[in-house]
């Protein structure tokens, strides 16, 4: 009798531990994306109420928040199922706002080798917001990093497709106002911005992309500047490689490095 | 009608998929990476980052009322309540509610 329970002492002092590993995965993966969420979700909505005044209902925001899945492109998308272009227009369209994301998978070809079966959908769940959070983001003590950042760029999708489809199917009916809402994106970046500041190795890079932002943006404007800026970025930082990239090289800090 | 609406949905999701893979089909398997390319991929976040802050506020009008000051004032308070605390989820939840007091109150 004494040994029996004290075996299933034991057991259950196993399954307590085991749920408390996911406990706490839930916990860091929610703070993680919590203002991925509140960004998401009422951008999507914006986006599905938008689509379904344009005579395309939820199905039609869930097809694209599951396949398409770039924020600023299924705005433009919207656009282009109102007024039709070719596909080739569409195509040329698509890569000069989405270009920049071949940029993105430069800094992840070592880390996502490592996802084996999941490195595809890594790949494509690569949005502006998801990478940012896989570059900054650092795993908690106890808890299996690859599971983790899996994880995050999965939930970033859920809250992007339900926004969309909440947003397609009752967005009229949303009396809360979320003007402004969206700023949480905004200071989402500030904040990575901020953090990569204080600790970055060089800061040299940083204000590259600021410069490079800024100089392209008045000559360009706000609606085409980025994929120069890019460009003109990666060129500075090429040149600037014998100054900045010694100083890189040893970056433990970021979800980034190994 | 519909027919063409699924072929620009279709179209746009494969060429965003592919603007996501490209560095992915260059680099695949075992094959090496240039010192160059690691280093881009060292350096890029950093600069990417501060790129996407210029791209989020890119729609600024210093021109006219209110000249941007919603959008700047949050900014500094994310900034601000972020050196003071460290803390991500702080920063982003006052400087968001700020920013939308702004916007629907005190600068509509």
């Amino acid at each position: 009798m004494p040994l029996k329970s004290g075996n299933s002492f034991i057991k259950l002092n196993g399954e307590t531990k085991m749920s408390n590993k996911s406990t706490k995965m839930i916990q860091a993966v929610f703070t993680a994306t919590a203002p991925v969420f509140c960004g998401y979700v009422f951008v999507g909505m914006a986006y599905g109420l938008l689509l379904q005044k344009a005579g395309y209902g939820w199905w039609w925001a869930l097809l694209t928040s599951l396949i398409v899945y770039a924020g600023s492109m299924q705005f433009v998308l919207v656009g282009l199922l109102t007024n039709p272009a070719g596909l080739l227009q569409t195509a040329i369209i698509t890569l000069v706002v989405n270009i920049r994301h071949a940029f993105y998978g430069l800094s992840m070809i070592e880390l996502f080798r490592e996802f084996r079966f999941r490195k595809p959908y890594m790949i494509f769940s690569l949005t502006d917001e998801t990478y940012s959070l896989l570059c900054s983001v650092k795993t908690p003590d106890g808890i299996e990093k690859h599971q983790f950042l899996f994880l995050i760029s999965l939930l970033n999708q859920c809250y992007w497709v339900a926004g969309s489809v909440a947003g397609a199917a009752f967005g009229e009916l949303v009396r809360f106002d979320s003007k402004g809402l969206d700023f949480a994106l905004t200071a989402l970046f500030l904040v990575i911005f901020t953090e990569q500041w204080l600790t970055a190795k060089s800061r040299i890079p940083a204000v590259i992309g600021i410069a490079a932002g800024l100089a392209c943006l008045l000559l360009f404007g706000a609606n085409s500047f980025l994929p120069p800026a890019l460009a003109l970025t990666v060129l500075a930082l090429l040149l600037g490689r014998n100054q900045i990239g010694h100083r890189l090289i040893n970056p433990k800090e970021t979800g980034v490095a190994k | 009608m519909n027919d063409s609406a699924l072929a620009i949905v279709c179209t746009v999701a494969a060429v965003t998929v592919f603007c996501r893979a490209l560095p992915f089909l260059f680099f695949h398997g075992s094959r090496p990476i240039p010192p160059a390319v690691t280093y881009l991929g060292l350096a890029l976040p950093y600069a990417v980052i501060s790129l996407l802050v210029v791209y989020c506020l890119r729609g600024i009008d210093l021109s006219a009322s209110p000249f941007g000051a919603p959008e700047l004032i949050a900014s500094v308070l994310t900034v601000l309540v972020h050196l003071w605390k460290r803390n991500n989820l702080l920063s982003i939840g006052v400087a968001t509610a700020a920013y939308m007091l702004m916007v629907q109150f005190l600068f509509r």
